[in-house]
């Protein structure tokens, strides 16, 4: 029987007692115990960014980390972004500005736009294309979600959000 | 794939971890801030019997100024180095090179110590900490011991490290004033691994000639290389034209750069003479501003 060791995890604001066995990451935990399948699973080596939140308020790739690292963290993915069936306002400008495209990268390019605009409600354009190349989109559509991160700046959609 | 089982070990101490290092020996990994290693775990590349997770050391994080440089702990992480105040003040070149590691998700949770115990040719502080001439305090169960930067990496992933030993601490000399320093580097993307990378230096004298000139250069051989023979060629010239242009040639003379789908050894041979000359004319330019 694999050892499983007690952690907890407060994941968009609740509070969970679970008990993983170490090599669990951080990802799987969140997709498969928590039943949060917004974060995705991509390469699984730190390259595609599409398993990024953030832990205590900093990015970071959950597909490199354990989640018994991540022990007393409190953790943001998407599902904590807008509220039940309402978009977070820098949701909205993805889909309108058309950032979304096939929907992959979608929650992790939020998750690096929502901490880029936490830090500086006002990014050039060059500022958000270093932010977002953290991430890979396979449909090669960055321009829009460049777009869209604009868009949401301009709407001040994240200042003071947290 | 998923990571291979192993017993997982949480020190709250340093002298907790050695303990547990010295009872596993070669069996064990430590684990710092993961980017790297977890990578490797999740595609079975190494299977440790167990993995000494250093992260709740919180007095291996530091930076502090030391003898007119600093002293930095190991487990500091690579955006707390980007963003010290300290580091700023003493060593920019640091903060420079730190901002070019991987991304900002990746430099939140990696470490000094971890990004340097790993020993990737194509990384960025590896370089720097040799023309840095820095030293790393490493320590074992009873044990502790000073190696030098140029005596550390000694081959792809591989250093001088030793089975139950941790780095601990990186010590960075301060600079003579009239000093320019600087790291520049070309990748494919933001944040992906240099394919060139150029660390410099040069302090110059009353007269504006170099007094003392160390350059370093990543991703062109299986360690980060010292150009010595460049450093002399600069000594006694004035930092433009000839001088730099001989320098650029010693430099690329001292690489053995890889050829692979990223780039050619011609193309970062080029690379490399255009990046020495670009990071030398920089630290000229900071030299002079100071």
């Amino acid at each position: 029987m694999p050892r499983t060791v007690p952690i907890k995890l407060t994941v968009n604001g609740v509070q969970h007692e679970l008990a993983v066995e170490p090599r669990r990451l951080l990802v799987d935990v969140l997709r498969e115990d928590l039943a949060l399948t917004g974060t995705h699973v991509g390469c699984e080596h730190g390259v595609c960014g599409t398993c990024t939140v953030l832990v205590n308020g900093e990015s970071a790739r959950s597909c490199l980390m354990f989640a018994v690292g991540a022990d007393g963290a409190e953790i943001l993915t998407v599902e904590g972004l807008g509220q039940g069936a309402r978009l977070h306002p820098l949701q909205e400008a993805f889909r309108e500005a058309q950032g979304l495209q096939c929907g992959f990268c979608t929650p992790a390019m939020l998750m690096v736009a929502y901490e880029l605009l936490q830090q500086n409600p006002s990014p050039s354009e060059e500022e958000i294309r270093e932010a977002i190349s953290a991430n890979l989109c396979r449909c090669t559509g960055y321009q829009s979600i460049v777009e869209a991160v604009q868009l949401a700046a301009a709407r001040h959609a994240v200042a003071g959000a947290r | 794939m998923k990571p291979p089982r192993f017993d997982y070990l949480v020190p709250r101490t340093q002298d907790e971890a050695l303990a547990m290092l010295a009872e596993h020996g070669e069996r064990a990994k430590l684990l710092a801030g993961g980017q790297s290693l977890i990578p490797l775990l999740n595609f079975r590349l190494v299977q440790p019997e167990a993995l000494v997770d250093i992260n709740r050391i919180a007095d291996l994080a530091y930076v502090r100024e030391r003898n007119g440089g600093l002293a930095v702990g190991a487990l500091t992480r690579q955006h707390a180095l980007e963003r010290s105040e300290t580091v700023r003040r003493r060593l920019p070149i640091l903060a420079e090179a730190c901002r070019l590691i991987g991304h900002l998700p990746i430099r939140h949770r990696g470490t000094v110590g971890g990004n340097l115990a790993h020993a990737d040719p194509a990384s960025e502080l590896p370089a720097v900490m040799l023309a840095l001439d820095a030293e790393f305090v490493v320590v074992a169960k009873g044990a502790r011991r000073m190696l030098a930067a140029r005596d550390f990496f000694t081959g792809v992933l591989s250093t001088a490290l030793r089975p139950g030993e941790l780095l601990a601490e990186i010590r960075l000399p301060g600079l003579p004033p009239r000093t320019g320093a600087a790291f520049v580097e070309m990748a494919r993307r933001a944040g992906d691994f240099a394919l060139v990378g150029v660390a410099a230096l040069l302090t110059l004298d009353a007269a504006g000639r170099c007094q003392q000139a160390r350059l370093a250069l990543c991703g062109v051989g299986p360690t980060p290389i010292r150009a010595s023979e460049a450093e002399r060629v600069l000594i006694g010239e004035a930092p433009r034209g000839a001088a730099l242009e001989a320098a650029a040639e010693r430099a690329v003379a001292a690489t053995d750069p890889p050829s692979d789908i990223h780039g050619s050894a011609e193309f970062r041979r080029k690379l490399a003479r255009y990046f020495t000359r670009q990071a030398l004319e920089t630290d000229a330019q900071r030299a002079g501003g100071v």
